[in-house]
């Protein structure tokens, strides 16, 4: 089994990463195979970070190893290879734990990802605890999946939903956020970093304002795990999810971080195995935390993934993978802005490497199916954040963001394609 | 550069940026919403149906260049031509963006300039919204069309 790697991550303490220094990205580059290819007679340049990140060889390696030699059912076996997948299943546990810096490994939940998260506690704590005239807030920045299933809730419960408004710049307005926590408001649902236009909330304010109001607060970090450091202890977050796929790790897991006393008085999310200790046909006891939200055969090899993946992201420094974004934020901002009918929208103070923007003229889409042509691979379209386009008046962007292995020349290829773009229309 | 320059042909990018029958249309007797939700296109087709000939036909909305100059050319081409004839003009234009067509492209007319569609799978849909907007005017649909 892959002992060596895992064996190593136990005892990492993330201030190692400082030693690595300054940022070797074309040696990280080479850590990710599928950078090395061409599309359409271009090198690659992907810049689609946002909807799913590349994955290094060390987690495609941990994952092949898992099924190659230690595949087996977890929590069920006294052989051998179950034993071993279980305590591999468990590092990973530890390692997100440390990545979020939360209190206890019984926080951490896995699920399949971060919209599994959400809907787990709408459906568990939400529906505990919201009745009919209550209020759930969330934010106009928030994507579909903070949205909906607390929409799908408020429909349940006969409850509002409530939304905090965003100013030009795509940034919260925090005067606004007082006003509408009421003795009604049972939930505060917000992101941690706007997808679609990149904006980093104040995320620890609005904790501390909500609690002031006794509101418990839902992050939804899957945009904030792959750029910035996440401490849910400093945040105070009562609940944060993230998913694996967007911080180098596989599809379908993600996880749910819940306050210890939150998730044991929660009711349980799914019935089935794993998550009881007794079952008879009169009365089924659950297990304890974190497996009574964990019911069936979980995504094991996905979760060894995952730990390996963060392991990768905690030997670079996540510190030292945010300044490199940022350098790479800071340069494509400048670069796009001196192109003539180039406007971003989203300009916060404080923000990730995405970058939304639309060309004068000419649709997102098109622009997306020229850039390909070059090789740039970007998203066009909503963005799976519909309000805050309807906010911005505009029907789609084009969005490039940007991980840990983009560069500089990469982005001069975007603008290189943007040209090309605006050549055709011209 | 080669494939972009068949997909965005200067007859395409003329209609988009100067989209003929790009209106309300008062005398309209049909209509019908189409939607994109892939990447937000939207468009309404208004149809004067008298009987069963396309009287006149108009649309309005906002979408990528390859919606919007097929939406324009299309209200050209069937003003005037009968359901049937329309119909029939819809399946022939989806065999040719779908790379499908056989030899016969020459009833198509002007709209064979949306052959490098087919090179280009997922803009498809950009291509034929507008006809199957039309399609649910012309059959009296109410609802709004969704490709996906």
């Amino acid at each position: 089994m892959s002992t060596a790697t895992n064996g190593m991550s136990q005892e990492f303490h993330p201030s190692m990463a400082n030693a690595i220094a300054p940022y070797a990205v074309e040696e990280v580059r080479r850590d990710f195979p599928i950078l090395h290819q061409q599309v359409h007679g271009h090198p690659l340049v992907y810049l689609d970070n946002a909807a799913t990140s590349q994955k290094p060889r060390a987690v495609i390696d941990v994952i092949s190893h898992y099924y190659e030699s230690g595949n087996a059912n977890i929590h069920r076996g006294v052989h051998f290879l179950s034993e071993h997948a279980t305590e591999e299943h468990e590092a990973a546990r530890r390692t997100v734990q440390r990545f979020l810096n939360a209190a206890d490994k019984r926080e951490i939940i896995f699920v399949r990802s971060a919209t599994e998260g959400i809907n787990l506690v709408a459906q568990t704590y939400g529906r505990k605890h919201v009745a009919a005239g209550d209020e759930v807030l969330v934010s106009a920045m928030e994507h579909h999946s903070n949205i909906v299933p607390w929409q799908m809730l408020c429909e349940e419960k006969d409850a509002k939903l409530r939304v905090i408004p965003i100013n030009d710049r795509g940034e919260l307005q925090m005067d606004e956020l007082p006003k509408l926590l009421t003795p009604r408001t049972k939930v505060l649902a917000v992101t941690h970093v706007s997808n679609a236009l990149g904006t980093i909330t104040l995320l620890r304010k609005i904790v501390q304002i909500a609690h002031k109001h006794n509101v418990p607060v839902v992050v939804d970090g899957a945009q904030a795990a792959p750029h910035i450091r996440i401490d849910v202890q400093d945040l105070d977050a009562d609940f944060y999810v993230f998913s694996g796929h967007k911080v180098y790790g596989p599809t379908g897991i993600g996880v749910l971080y819940g306050k210890m006393a939150l998730l044991e008085a929660m009711p349980p999310y799914q019935g089935g195995g794993d998550m009881i200790r007794s079952v008879t046909f009169e009365k089924t006891l659950y297990n304890d935390l974190p497996y009574k939200f964990e019911a069936g055969t979980p995504n094991i090899g996905g979760a060894i993934g995952l730990g390996a993946a963060i392991d990768y992201v905690d030997r670079l420094g996540i510190d030292n993978i945010a300044a490199h974004e940022h350098d790479l934020l800071t340069y494509a901002t400048e670069s796009l802005l001196a192109i003539d009918g180039v406007h971003i929208i989203g300009t916060a103070a404080e923000k990730a490497a995405v970058i939304s923007f639309i060309i004068d003229g000419i649709h997102p889409h098109d622009i997306g199916t020229i850039l390909d042509r070059e090789g740039v691979a970007v998203r066009t379209g909503h963005h799976c954040a519909q309000p805050v386009m309807q906010r911005f008046r505009i029907p789609a962007t084009a969005r490039a963001s940007f991980a840990l292995y983009n560069t500089r020349e990469e982005i001069d290829a975007l603008v290189k394609g943007i040209y090309k773009v605006k050549e055709v229309f011209a | 550069m080669s494939d972009l320059r068949e997909l965005y042909q200067d007859v395409i990018l003329e209609h988009s940026k100067a989209p003929r029958n790009f209106r309300e249309l008062q005398s309209a007797n049909h209509k019908a919403e189409g939607y994109n939700p892939l990447c937000g296109d939207h468009f309404t087709i208004y149809l004067d149906l008298e009987g069963d000939k396309i009287h006149d036909v108009s649309f309005q909305g906002s979408g990528c260049a390859i919606s919007k100059a097929s939406a324009s050319m299309m209200t050209q081409i069937v003003k005037g031509k009968s359901k049937e004839e329309t119909a029939k003009l819809f399946e022939q234009f989806h065999s040719l963006v779908t790379g499908q067509a056989n030899g016969d492209r020459e009833s198509l007319g002007k709209l064979d300039v949306f052959a490098g569609v087919s090179e280009f799978p997922v803009r498809v849909k950009c291509a034929t919204l507008a006809w199957h907007t039309l399609q649910a005017a012309m059959e009296g649909k109410q609802e709004k069309i969704s490709t996906e």
